[in-house]
């Protein structure tokens, strides 16, 4: 049965004007870096597939490929979204122990994890 | 509904008919790749640009081959059960979202295979 009062009805904030928080925004950022990662597990599988199948010349090629100034660029995304996404789910797995949900507790937590985030990508990008 | 039980309604069921099976196997994936992640990745980000030499004693080491396995059927897993979530959330169209669902589950199976054989290919070729 149609709602006849549909469309008439006071809609929640558009994302356009919805204030940046510290809580809505670390959790989206989970999703996106989570899903950006995918192209992570590609990349992993490409260059492992060319080590061991793919002969001299092709994996010279995908390690060349994946070590450009444009590939060196993508790793540091991938890099970041590791740590962030990382630091962050462990955050969420303290939540699922049932400890962390205070406002003031959950955005320190938050800004930890994006400080965090940065340092472990610094840290990788040092012993690696 | 009728007479019967919340209970017996409920017992191992859900919207999916999988109770909190998806939720569970995210988290103890998820608690898996806090170490298979670093483990994995540091050695890993050393051998890019390595040469060929580098990258195939890196995976004739036991320990890296294991790490580089578990790394790849705990994270595709693990990329399969969010990935499903994010379709499920945003695909409101039943056929695309099952066949969304359907392409995730290849894909993610087709990438964590082609993985592990490419790291076993190397271990194992003495």
């Amino acid at each position: 049965m149609a709602d006849v009062n549909r469309g008439n009805r006071p809609l929640s904030p558009h994302l356009q004007i919805y204030k940046p928080q510290w809580t809505w925004v670390p959790s989206i950022l989970h999703r996106i870096t989570g899903v950006g990662l995918a192209l992570g597990g590609i990349i992993v599988v490409w260059w492992l597939t060319a080590a061991a199948v793919g002969g001299r010349d092709y994996f010279v090629l995908v390690d060349g490929l994946i070590t450009s100034w444009l590939g060196h660029l993508v790793l540091l995304g991938l890099t970041l979204s590791l740590a962030y996404h990382l630091l962050n789910g462990i955050r969420h797995l303290v939540w699922d122990a049932g400890y962390g949900f205070e406002i003031e507790t959950a955005e320190r937590t938050a800004q930890g994890t994006v400080i965090g985030s940065v340092v472990l990508t610094v840290v990788l990008w040092i012993v690696a | 509904m009728g007479f019967r039980t919340s209970r017996a309604r409920a017992r191992g069921l859900g919207a999916a008919k999988e109770g909190t099976g998806h939720w569970w196997q995210q988290r103890v994936t998820a608690v898996a790749m806090v170490p298979l992640s670093i483990l994995f990745v540091v050695p890993f980000a050393r051998a890019l640009g390595s040469g060929h030499e580098h990258a195939l004693a890196l995976y004739a080491n036991p320990f890296h081959a294991l790490v580089a396995v578990l790394f790849l059927a705990v994270g595709f897993r693990h990329l399969q059960l969010g990935l499903q979530v994010v379709i499920e959330d945003y695909v409101p169209h039943t056929g695309w979202r099952t066949g969304l669902i359907l392409a995730n589950i290849m894909f993610c199976a087709v990438f964590a295979l082609a993985g592990i054989f490419a790291v076993a290919k190397i271990a194992l070729a003495g």
